[in-house]
């Protein structure tokens, strides 16, 4: 059903370079700094102004979206930039994948995974719980890590970053123990 | 031309990962757990591939050096990647394969992503407060690089280092190649 280890990670490392080749390495979490802003823009439109003596022309009474010269800010203000449409662009990837797949045969998607299933049941308010719990940390560990398993550990392992090295190692020591105990049968 | 490539390239990018797999929470929790490591192989596999032709294009005159970006190394990557791995074992998500989920149809994706709005607009109010502790102290001299790259502060500081990496493509093309589909 899903493509082998080499076929895959030859499209997965052509995807990667395509990207650095054609603009820049490809990254996924900022983007939902930029969403929250945009969110945040509208409830309250003083979050972003634009602002000339600001490096990239925009600033932030949010320090956050301040930083590097208003660089997110900017973001926040243009939602029409490469990198929030490049995030965008993955769930039409998604679509596209699942619907080619359905043509390949027999499988069916299940809503709830089946190590959840196993350890947890099959109510789905626990699984839409622990999602959410889940997105909460991995989001905000991301930011305070600078970057997520798209950035640090593929784009920065592909460039011999040390910090997508450590990174790596560092997710991996807490994610497989975390996997072993909570999903044991 | 900018947004065309975005879209482009991003579709390209979440097709890929659905379709090895990384958008399912079995696979992912599967990896983790060392009882499927198809994905392991698979993304040790991509960064070798990726990792080699980059450096040979580069060596090669083909490819800008001036695209790459390095990011900095400080204390916060270490406890941000835990905390990332914590929530990744979690929830079978990271933030990538989540909003590729989403696409698949998966609504337990769609709470992966309002919890990550969540997270993301925490750190961002907590930002002003963290920036001056040790969490953001640098590490290696910041943007640092195992090879000379033109971009980065390199640990092997010789012409020829490039070389190493794409030694280390090959090395993690091999591992893939060696890893058993499953271990435990």
């Amino acid at each position: 059903m899903y493509w082998d280890w080499f076929k895959g990670g030859s499209a997965l490392g052509i995807a990667f370079l395509l990207a650095v080749v054609l603009v820049k390495p490809i990254g996924v979490s900022t983007q939902f700094v930029i969403l929250d802003g945009i969110i945040g823009d509208t409830v309250n439109d003083t979050l972003v102004v634009e602002d000339k003596s600001a490096k990239k022309g925009y600033s932030s009474s949010n320090a956050y979206l301040n930083k590097s010269g208003g660089k997110y800010a900017k973001s926040v203000a243009r939602p029409l930039n490469y990198s929030f449409v490049f995030v965008l662009s993955m769930i039409l990837g998604g679509l596209l994948g699942r619907i080619f797949q359905a043509k390949t045969g027999n499988d069916k998607m299940k809503q709830i995974p089946e190590v959840h299933q196993r350890r947890f049941g099959n109510n789905p308010v626990m699984r839409a719980l622990i999602t959410f719990a889940g997105g909460f940390i991995v989001l905000w560990g991301a930011r305070l890590a600078g970057g997520c398993t798209s950035g640090h550990m593929m784009s920065g392992m592909m460039q011999t970053s040390i910090s997508g090295y450590l990174f790596a190692l560092a997710a991996f020591a807490i994610a497989v123990p975390t996997a072993i105990i909570i999903y044991k049968k | 031309m900018d947004i065309i490539l975005a879209v482009i390239i991003g579709t390209i990018f979440g097709f890929v990962l659905q379709r090895i797999g990384a958008a399912d929470p079995d696979k992912i929790i599967g990896m983790l757990r060392l009882t499927d490591l198809h994905l392991m192989r698979t993304i040790f596999a991509g960064i070798g591939i990726s990792s080699a032709l980059l450096f040979i294009g580069m060596m090669a005159g083909l490819i800008d050096p001036g695209h790459l970006s390095v990011k900095s190394m400080y204390t916060g990557v270490i406890f941000g990647g835990m905390l990332l791995g914590l929530g990744w074992a979690l929830s079978g998500f990271c933030p990538g394969t989540g909003v590729v989920a989403l696409g698949t149809g998966r609504i337990d994706a769609l709470f992966f992503i309002l919890g990550g709005l969540g997270g993301a607009a925490v750190y961002m109010m907590m930002y002003g407060s963290l920036k001056s502790t040790f969490l953001m102290q640098k590490l290696f001299g910041g943007k640092a690089t195992l090879v000379v790259t033109g971009k980065s502060t390199p640990i092997l500081d010789m012409s020829w280092s490039p070389w190493i990496a794409i030694g280390i493509g090959i090395m993690m093309l091999i591992i893939a190649r060696l890893l058993p589909e499953r271990i435990r």
